[in-house]
């Protein structure tokens, strides 16, 4: 219910974007998310962006699990 | 797809997983409170796969299913008056209320729509403007906000037949009111990552505050999830619990501020009433008095016949975490995704229908 998926945003046309995941497209309201910009991933929920997913941060938890699979293959 | 396929690693996992047994020297037990984690939980398998120390629980983080009978009974009700248009997330259709449920409601020539979203519903709303168009607001903090979005939008463009049988309900107060009810001895809690997207992770500060119980707030693929449970038995261990966010990516401690506005804008906290729980004060939103005439408990008047719960049905026990589907008499007997007895075998996110779709995976 509180699933929201990362689509990333084609065009922006006032309160609203074109998204587009897996090659299907749909227009979703940005109103909650209006530093949404073209090419960002945004989180969609029930037809509303709901947050811009931070690159930097999800290279940054990969980047985490990886030393910690390297911490115990240390030990 | 990006931001998922990298957080499905296999041999990451296994690694992640191997770490968690050296790190876990005692037993520990762990709430995923979200439905959305229980799902990918069962779906990877991750309970067999964790260490015998690491116990997880699933919580009542399923709007579907914590919905009352009382709501379910007064959605129905509203569909049943004449020239009105409910609409419902899919999810609702199927869930029995006290004597129907919105489907059997449908076939009995109410007419009831499923929609993906508010907007959809603005726009039968201004399709029919002859007809109450009526919303089930079912949900979390995650889509309180898209139901006040729309609020606001009918009120800017003078949609005047649109409006909300508002049943959103807040996630920390119902952690402390289990927290409180003390039957599960929790040591961390899986926090729900959606959720934290709009409210952020500050609201939990209480939790290891005020009960000593370690918070997490995760993402929903394996990766996250094994991330999460890492950093949980991290603050077990050293006897250290605080609130962390796993799923850095999309939640700030401080959340969706735009949203958080929309939210206070439209609603105020009120009590809300949670199947197994009960009506807990301050864990629910209602519409305010300013917004009043898009609230369909205001605008319409209906009655409804005393609330019956279906017999051997321990959903409550369930979403309270006390017992697991496992120990339902019902369970993949009377009660399957095809013929329902109770909301946790109906929603996709229902720990019922979980075990029943995967149930394989968690033979210990």
């Amino acid at each position: 219910m509180c699933l929201a998926v990362p689509v990333k945003v084609v065009s922006i046309e006032g309160n609203e974007a074109e998204v587009e995941i897996s090659g299907v497209k749909r227009r979703v309201s940005i109103v909650l998310t209006p530093e949404a910009r073209v090419g960002d991933y945004v989180l969609l929920h029930t037809g509303y962006a709901i947050n811009v997913i931070n690159e930097a941060e999800a290279q940054e938890t990969l980047n985490i699990l990886e030393q910690m699979a390297d911490l115990d293959e240390v030990h | 797809m990006k931001f998922i396929d990298e957080f499905r690693d296999v041999e990451l996992a296994k690694k992640v997983i191997d770490r968690i047994g050296k790190i876990s020297t005692r037993p520990v037990r762990l709430m995923e409170f979200c439905g959305g984690h229980t799902v990918s939980i069962m779906r990877s398998g991750l309970r067999q796969l964790l260490p015998p120390t690491v116990e997880m629980l699933s919580g009542p983080g399923c709007p579907v299913c914590v919905t009352a009978n009382a709501d379910i009974d007064r959605a129905i009700a509203l569909a049943n008056l004449p020239d009105t248009i409910v609409t419902s997330f899919g999810d609702m259709m199927r869930v029995p209320g006290s004597y129907s449920s919105l489907q059997h409601a449908r076939a009995a020539e109410a007419d009831i729509r499923v929609v993906y979203s508010t907007q959809d519903t603005l726009q039968i709303a201004k399709e029919n403007p002859a007809q109450s168009v009526i919303f089930i607001g079912i949900g979390f903090e995650t889509t309180a906000p898209t139901i006040a979005a729309s609020i606001l939008q009918a009120e800017a463009e003078g949609i005047k037949n649109y409006y909300v049988l508002c049943l959103s309900k807040l996630c920390p107060p119902i952690m402390k009111a289990l927290l409180d009810l003390g039957e599960l001895k929790l040591d961390g809690i899986v926090c729900p990552g959606h959720v934290s997207v709009i409210i952020g992770s500050r609201p939990y500060e209480f939790i290891p505050r005020e009960y000593g119980v370690a918070c997490v707030v995760s993402g929903f693929e394996p990766l996250d999830i094994l991330l999460s449970v890492e950093m949980l038995v991290s603050q077990i261990e050293t006897g250290k619990p605080r609130v962390e966010i796993a799923y850095l990516r999309s939640v700030s401690p401080s959340g969706n501020k735009i949203a958080l506005e929309l939210m206070d804008r439209v609603f105020e906290v009120g009590s809300a009433d949670w199947r197994g729980i009960g009506v807990v004060p301050a864990s629910g939103l209602k519409i305010r008095k300013k917004f009043a005439r898009f609230d369909a408990e205001q605008a319409f008047s209906i009655t409804t016949k005393p609330v019956v719960e279906p017999k051997g049905c321990i959903c409550g026990d369930i979403l309270r975490g006390v017992k697991t589907p496992l120990d339902c008499k019902l369970f993949n007997k009377a009660c399957t995704p095809e013929h329902p007895v109770g909301p946790c075998m109906v929603s996709s996110e229902g720990s019922c229908a979980a075990y029943h779709q995967y149930g394989a995976n968690d033979e210990r």
